[in-house]
């Protein structure tokens, strides 16, 4: 019975391994490494936790009461070799777990550059209630629940909230990262395949939780280009007064561009964002919450 | 200013069917078993015996029975949003709004942890603790009963919720700034605080009691290093709630006077930081799992080593391990905000350390083994939920020290992956292990054994329905699902969340033969009976007594300075009938006096949170008053305890012979 969910939890996550489009179906550099670390440390562990299972269930049939021929030892309670064997063994499953753990956490630190001879394009994310900013401040545009960027580039995330704490995850291009208001996180990812990704809002933050997610678009660089050029030509402007407008909680906004983007909003954000806050705090009684 | 604060008949959802038919359900139920238990005449018994009681036996029932009436309210959330998750993909909106999503999932997880998983462990600790220490009641008998009420204080604020008002939308951590007052304005993140602050205290007082019984109060001659491992594990337990629940209770403390009085610990203006609160959070948190998870771990000792008639395998091992991990317990939290970008020196430190804990725990999985290596096991309605525990909460261990890894925790986190982790780990490690402990201790509390034919059946509904409703979770939350979904756009998510809806249906069939259980074993309780006191060939010193033990548990207070005294003992002796029970000379038996103290607290205590939710300072003024006055009047009584005499212990003595004389 045991082993046969087993079964089916391995072959479906084999399965998964193929076609689905999460963690295991990465399509950039630090999504690949990631879910080859999940791979080494379960295979590590998978060593020792299933002959422990066997184990469990082999003791107890062989040694059932009805058994005659099982040896009853009633004072078999110590033996030294036996419990240097029982500390030892998940010892060192933790020493090899551990030292993928530590180099693990130093190669892929967030906040760690991607190593490339292409240069970064930095992308300013923004959570509020209930959508995405993305600000491309060397593009000087923005983009709401859609961030395009460049296949094979890597792009250089700063990530900030409006107000309650989000996290910002692309399961196919690599981990979150958590947004906070008043603090900057940094995250490095890259998409080596072009591609539509599907982006998540990680962690809660209230009624509008669940139709804040976004597509991630990887275009090939020249595409992005265009994109971009597209983007300076149409939309609106994202200044203070935009921004505060944007800042109101909403649901399941369709995603759109802004032309030009104020200079220095994001640190503005960080700084004083509080304002934006205080704007839409009345906006947060319940009564006029259920707005779509 | 308005007499009533905030509250008027808005509070009411008046519009909301499932939660107005909920509701009402519950109060007819609360009547019609009022009415039952007045008209009757119940109602003196239960006050003397029961809501009065400062007998730790009882108290350990009432805890028990708090639990499993919570853990149907936890269970119903649970299916809720179980059904939910099955049907509201693609463009559907399924049956809850999002407002009432969020307070199922924050209900589901606060009421699972503070309410079902706490007072099950804390009333099987009650009940077996002082009987394996061969003592008549813990250090503070009424303490004890302040601390029960207390707790049920905050399942009352907590189902009250449900139709005045209504819950916290800010998840069972409620993080700030979402958790504060600009974000969650209403009165449901208060009902939260304020229950988990009320029986947060009578935890604490919970803990500061056990471990003082068990440093201060074993029986003559039991050293330490003789204790049975159940009572190794709730000294760790107790040990973590006394250092961890302050924690609790200062950070609530602080999100209040947040909320309250417009302090800035927590908000994001003004030079508050929410960080910290998640911060100090966790580093109660953390330590949490292990106050839930080592008594349970202590139970599976018990049942592994009696029913496969072999001492424990290495109890020294065993007790380095407890201890251990309730000291590396303080050295992992940080594993709960990896994601919140500390330095790749900061992470890698809490994944390692959080990766330790798997050693000693390894440790004790190895060990249940080898004790039953060599043994003669029965396979008894505990056994099976321990070794069910066993080869799942190994696997489960596995995916924890996977989150324990800094990227691949980068990956999963806030997923539906970590959502099945720990699950994964809390239902078999706690669940399983309060079940094992329910059947194999409930001879003890009422004198008759359970029936084993339905409880196997729960067993394996509970296992298979387990495995169903868990499993695909992780799968969907490797595909990318995050947790509290209302709804979903994927459809590829769909089939492994209506495998999982139809886990929680089996978990239900569990659920069910549960209650089918307790009602065959009721009529069948006159075959069933447990005459000798030991209906399992037992080994530690709560067999060595009547069932149920009379109020003063042991006439003769036990000598036992070694481990398993009791087995020992009945080895000695080899079936013959012990003749010093007829020589036996009685002394009369001090007892502490029920005191109606705790009942009394509680009642304040809800009227003064239910006044502090709602803002009505004058009844808040008045309900701390009474409760003063309460504590003022214990401490100024003139008798505290009642003599029992000799004669009567006697004649209980003579009315109940135990086959081996302490």
């Amino acid at each position: 019975m045991r082993s046969c969910v087993l079964a089916v939890f391995l072959m479906s996550v084999a399965i998964l391994g193929g076609c689905s489009e999460g963690v295991l179906d990465p399509k950039g550099p630090i999504a690949s490494a990631e879910r080859q670390i999940l791979f080494n440390s379960t295979g590590i562990m998978l060593a020792i936790v299933i002959p422990t299972i066997l184990a469990t269930l082999g003791v107890a049939y062989w040694f059932r009461s009805s058994n005659s021929r099982a040896r009853y030892l009633p004072d078999f309670e110590y033996s030294g070799r036996l419990e240097l064997l029982v500390w030892s063994i998940p010892i060192m499953t933790v020493i090899l777990v551990g030292g993928v753990a530590w180099v693990g956490s130093h190669d892929l630190d967030p906040r760690k550059p991607i190593a490339s001879m292409v240069k970064p394009v930095t992308v300013q994310v923004v959570s509020l209630d209930w959508k995405w900013l993305f600000i491309y401040p060397d593009q000087g545009i923005a983009s709401v629940n859609q961030l395009t960027v460049p296949v094979g580039t890597p792009v250089s995330f700063e990530l900030t909230s409006s107000g309650v704490m989000n996290s910002f995850w692309v399961p196919q291009l690599g981990g979150q990262i958590y947004t906070m208001a008043g603090m900057t996180t940094r995250l490095h990812l890259q998409a080596d395949h072009a591609g539509t990704y599907r982006g998540a809002a990680a962690n809660y933050s209230g009624a509008g939780f669940a139709d804040m997610r976004f597509n991630v678009d990887a275009v090939p660089a020249e595409k992005f280009a265009l994109w971009v050029d597209a983007a300076r030509n149409a939309g609106p402007v994202l200044d203070a007064q935009a921004y505060a407008d944007l800042a109101k909680p909403s649901k399941a906004v369709t995603p759109f561009t802004y032309r030009s983007v104020a200079p220095d909003l994001f640190n503005g954000i960080l700084s004083s964002g509080m304002q934006a806050d205080a704007a839409s705090r009345h906006t947060h009684q319940p009564s006029q919450e259920v707005q779509k | 200013m308005n007499f009533l604060g905030k509250l008027s008949w808005d509070a009411v959802p008046l519009h909301e069917p499932i939660i107005m038919g909920t509701s009402a359900v519950v109060v007819l139920a609360i009547v019609f078993i009022l009415g039952w238990i007045v008209l009757k005449g119940y109602l003196p018994y239960l006050w003397r015996e029961w809501i009065t009681s400062v007998d730790h036996k009882r108290i350990g029932v009432m805890y028990i029975v708090l639990a499993l009436l919570m853990l149907l309210r936890g269970f119903a959330d649970g299916i809720m949003m179980r059904s939910q998750q099955a049907v509201a993909a693609g463009g559907a909106q399924g049956y809850l709004p999002p407002e009432h999503f969020d307070q199922i999932f924050s209900a589901h997880g606060t009421i699972m942890i503070f309410f079902v998983a706490m007072p099950l462990v804390i009333g099987l600790m009650n009940f077996a603790v002082p009987l394996q220490l061969g003592v008549r009641d813990v250090a503070f008998p009424t303490l004890n009963s302040v601390s029960f009420w207390l707790t049920a204080s905050g399942v009352l604020l907590t189902n009250i919720s449900l139709a005045v008002g209504e819950f916290s939308k800010a998840g069972w951590v409620a993080y700030p700034p979402l958790s504060g007052l600009q974000f969650s304005p209403g009165v449901g993140v208060d009902y939260y605080l304020w229950a988990l602050q009320i029986s947060g205290i009578g935890t604490l007082l919970s803990g500061i009691n056990f471990v003082t019984t068990i440093l201060k109060m074993r029986a003559p001659g039991m050293g330490l290093m003789h204790m049975p491992v159940f009572c190794w594990t709730a000294l760790a337990s107790n040990l973590l709630i006394v250092a961890a629940f302050p924690v609790l209770t200062v950070t609530f403390a602080m999100l209040l006077l947040d909320r309250y009085l417009d302090f800035h610990f927590f908000t994001i203006d003004a030079g508050g930081n929410p960080m910290m609160y998640v911060n100090l959070f966790w580093v109660w948190g953390h330590p949490e799992v292990y106050i839930l998870v080592l008594p349970a771990f202590g139970i599976y000792s018990e049942v592994s080593a009696t029913f496969s008639g072999k001492p424990l395998f290495g109890y020294r091992s065993m007790v380095a391990a407890t201890m251990t991990i309730s000291i590396l317990a303080y050295t992992v939290w940080l594993h709960h905000f990896f994601t919140m970008g500390a330095s790749a020196n900061i992470n890698a430190f809490f994944g390692v350390m959080s990766m330790i804990i798997a050693v000693p725990t390894g440790v004790k999985i190895f060990n249940w083994l080898f004790t039953m290596y060599g043994g003669r096991v029965r396979f008894t309605v505990p056994v099976l939920w321990t070794i069910g525990f066993m080869v799942t909460f190994v696997l489960g261990g596995l995916t924890g020290v996977l989150l324990a890894v800094p990227p691949i925790d980068f990956q999963m986190h806030n997923s539906l992956f970590l959502v099945a982790h720990f699950h994964h780990v809390i239902i078999p490690g706690v669940v399983f292990g309060a079940f094992a402990g329910y059947h194999y201790w409930f001879p003890k509390a009422f004198g008759f054994t359970l029936d084993e034919r339905w409880g196997r059946r729960s067993f394996w509904c509970w296992f298979i329905g387990f495995h169903l409703a868990f499993m695909p979770l992780y799968v969907v939350g490797l595909m990318g699902m995050t947790r509290r979904m209302q709804h979903y756009d994927n459809l590829d998510w769909q089939p492994w969340l209506m495998v999982a809806g139809i886990g929680a249906v089996v978990i239900l069939a569990g659920i069910v033969c549960q209650v089918v259980q307790l009602v065959v074993s009721i009529r069948d309780r006159e075959q069933n009976r447990d005459l000798t006191g030991d209906p399992w060939n037992g080994r530690t010193l709560e067999w060595s007594t009547a069932s149920p033990p009379p109020a003063w548990n042991f006439a003769v207070l036990p000598y036992a300075a070694e481990t398993d005294t009791f087995w020992n003992r009945k080895q000695r002796a080899r079936g013959k009938r012990d003749e010093r029970a007829q020589e036996r000379e009685y002394d009369p038996i001090e007892m502490p006096k029920n005191s109606p103290t705790g009942f009394v607290t509680a009642f304040f205590a809800v009227v003064t949170g239910f006044a502090l939710i709602w803002h009505i300072w004058w009844m808040a003024g008045l309900g701390a008053f009474g409760a003063l006055v309460t504590f003022l009047v214990f401490a100024f009584r003139h008798e505290d305890e009642i003599e029992i005499p000799a004669e009567q212990i006697a004649r209980f003595d003579r009315a109940h012979p135990v086959g081996v004389v302490i």
